[in-house]
């Protein structure tokens, strides 16, 4: 099993421990420069800094100094029957060995398809052609950014016949043949339970702590049309109480773990977002104080 | 799972952008109400993108006209990578040729200097040159002097139509009370990031023929020739201090 360093880069020593962390967002700049909590940490989507220079990557810099920070990808197409793209890798490489991310993460998903990319993260039949083809891609990117990634958990609209896994023994096989790691979204399972059905608590029970190097939790939104039938993965709204309580469920169950708010959509003021970051902060110390 | 994951993306790929698929599979899947999530979504995420990247554009033909040529534009140029701050460089070419924007003739510059001011924000960083580098330059040496273009310059002279101004209205500033006194006249614009912020100024035609020959390499003083040419009165000190200021020119060499 090749193992690629450590999930937690150990480079992140000058900084506190990461504990909760925010999406950082473009207006939040000088806030989150200036923001001094104990154990914040910053993520973004590694595909907006992607640019030659310019304002962006000088702001990430100043950030970086200051905070732990995660690169998050949007743009791999881990889970398509394609090769990563070399010149995507090369580019997330550079911004891996310039800014030192204590984690990497993308998602079981494919976007890019004959050239095209669609900016969604679109869904994978878990079959033994599909695992063969992640492994690889999950090599191909480890191998390349020397580092471990985490793959998180994708939300789902869509009743796909023919699963030949379940999606937790699909990512634990990836896992155990990639040396990957997981990035579990809180948020995705409650919205995927609603969507398709299932018990979302059975999930969260069954989910190998072992591989969980980190946790997002986010806000959805219900569809237009169907209402809470079908909930929308949206990112553009506070992380609603069923989700805190699966949260909490989760972390006294496996412990702490960097945990992430995600709001990229309809986004409040700075104090906001760090008022909910606080609460994933405290509950992960103390999980039985849900209030 | 008797399909190939090639062969499912085709379909699932091709079910998103006609709506049907020809495989039974995934036809069936595009039928469940939850596959228009993904279609709104990756619509979204398109059009989101070339409002963010064409500000002024959507200002000027409001909010349904620009998500109606979008989604045309969409159709023929999809994003080719997951960079969409760089999507929609032909954008202003797709106007220039989109049929409903014919009664708006400035639209595809004013689209140009959109894309020019996203070219100027993710340029390759460089240090302006000074104006205190250029007044250490002996007099005697000057026109021999080459000036080269900041790594994120962009400049065009619209000859017929004041896309400056009408392009500066709509932007950031959204001021409508200029757009009442427009002369209807060409102007010329030149679009930099020296540092953090893209800065835009208003260039005649010799200014733009100036620094057109700066670009191509030539010295100050077949640079200056190239501007008195199009423009007889030109005032080459003011030009030089304003290009100076601005942060025009990344590297000089004697």
């Amino acid at each position: 099993m090749p193992v690629v360093g450590s999930a937690l880069d150990p480079r992140v020593a000058d900084h506190d421990a990461p504990t909760a962390g925010l999406g950082l967002r473009p207006p939040h700049y000088a806030d989150a420069a200036d923001a001094a909590a104990p154990g914040l940490w910053f993520e973004v989507h590694s595909e907006n800094y992607m640019v030659d220079g310019g304002p962006r990557l000088a702001w990430l810099e100043t950030i970086r100094t200051r905070h732990p920070l995660s690169l998050h990808g949007v743009g791999l197409s881990l889970g398509g029957d394609a090769d990563p793209d070399s010149d995507h890798l090369a580019r997330l490489n550079r911004l891996v060995q310039r800014f030192e991310p204590f984690v990497v993460s993308e998602h079981l998903a494919w976007s890019s398809w004959n050239g095209v990319y669609r900016p969604d993260l679109l869904p994978v039949p878990r079959s033994p052609e599909a695992l063969q083809r992640a492994v690889a891609n999950i090599q191909r990117t480890q191998d390349t950014i020397k580092r471990t990634l985490l793959v998180e958990n994708p939300s789902h609209y869509l009743e796909i016949a023919g699963h030949e896994y379940g999606e937790i023994e699909f990512m634990t096989e990836l896992c155990r043949r990639t040396g990957c790691r997981l990035l579990l979204d809180v948020n995705n399972v409650y919205v995927s339970a609603n969507n398709l059905g299932f018990d979302a608590n059975a999930y969260i029970d069954a989910f190998p702590s072992r591989y969980v190097a980190e946790l997002h939790l986010a806000g959805h939104s219900a569809d237009p049309n169907l209402g809470d039938a079908l909930l929308i993965d949206s990112h553009d709204a506070p992380v609603c109480a069923a989700v805190w309580q699966l949260y909490a469920r989760l972390v006294a169950r496996i412990g702490p773990r960097p945990t992430l708010i995600e709001r990229d959509d309809d986004l409040p003021a700075f104090d906001i977002l760090l008022a909910e970051r606080n609460r994933a902060d405290h509950l992960m110390q103390a999980p039985a104080n849900l209030g | 799972m008797t399909q190939s994951l090639s062969a499912f993306q085709e379909a699932f790929a091709q079910a998103l952008q006609l709506g049907a698929a020809h495989d039974s599979a995934v036809a069936a899947l595009a039928a469940q109400p939850g596959f228009a999530v993904y279609r709104n979504t990756v619509t979204k995420g398109c059009v989101d993108a070339l409002v963010a990247n064409y500000p002024a554009v959507a200002r000027l033909v409001g909010d349904e006209w620009f998500r109606v040529s979008a989604a045309v534009f969409i159709g023929q140029s999809p994003p080719r990578c997951p960079m969409l701050v760089d999507y929609g460089a032909t954008f202003p070419d797709f106007l220039a040729t989109f049929a409903p924007a014919a009664e708006l003739p400035y639209l595809p510059d004013v689209a140009l200097l959109d894309r020019f001011w996203t070219e100027a924000h993710i340029a390759s960083d460089q240090t302006p040159v000074a104006a205190a580098a250029i007044a250490k330059v002996e007099l005697h040496e000057l026109g021999r002097t080459v000036l080269r273009p900041h790594a994120s310059a962009r400049w065009k002279w619209f000859a017929d139509q004041p896309i400056f101004s009408l392009w500066r209205c709509n932007r950031e500033d959204a001021n409508t009370d200029a757009l009442r006194t427009l002369v209807w006249r060409g102007e010329g614009a030149l679009l930099v990031r020296p540092d953090a912020t893209v800065e835009a100024i208003e260039l005649s035609a010799g200014g733009c023929a100036f620094i057109d020959a700066c670009g191509a390499g030539a010295q100050l003083a077949s640079a200056s020739l190239a501007a008195l040419d199009v423009e007889h009165d030109i005032d080459l000190s003011a030009l030089m201090a304003q290009l100076l200021q601005v942060g025009a020119f990344g590297e000089m060499h004697r």
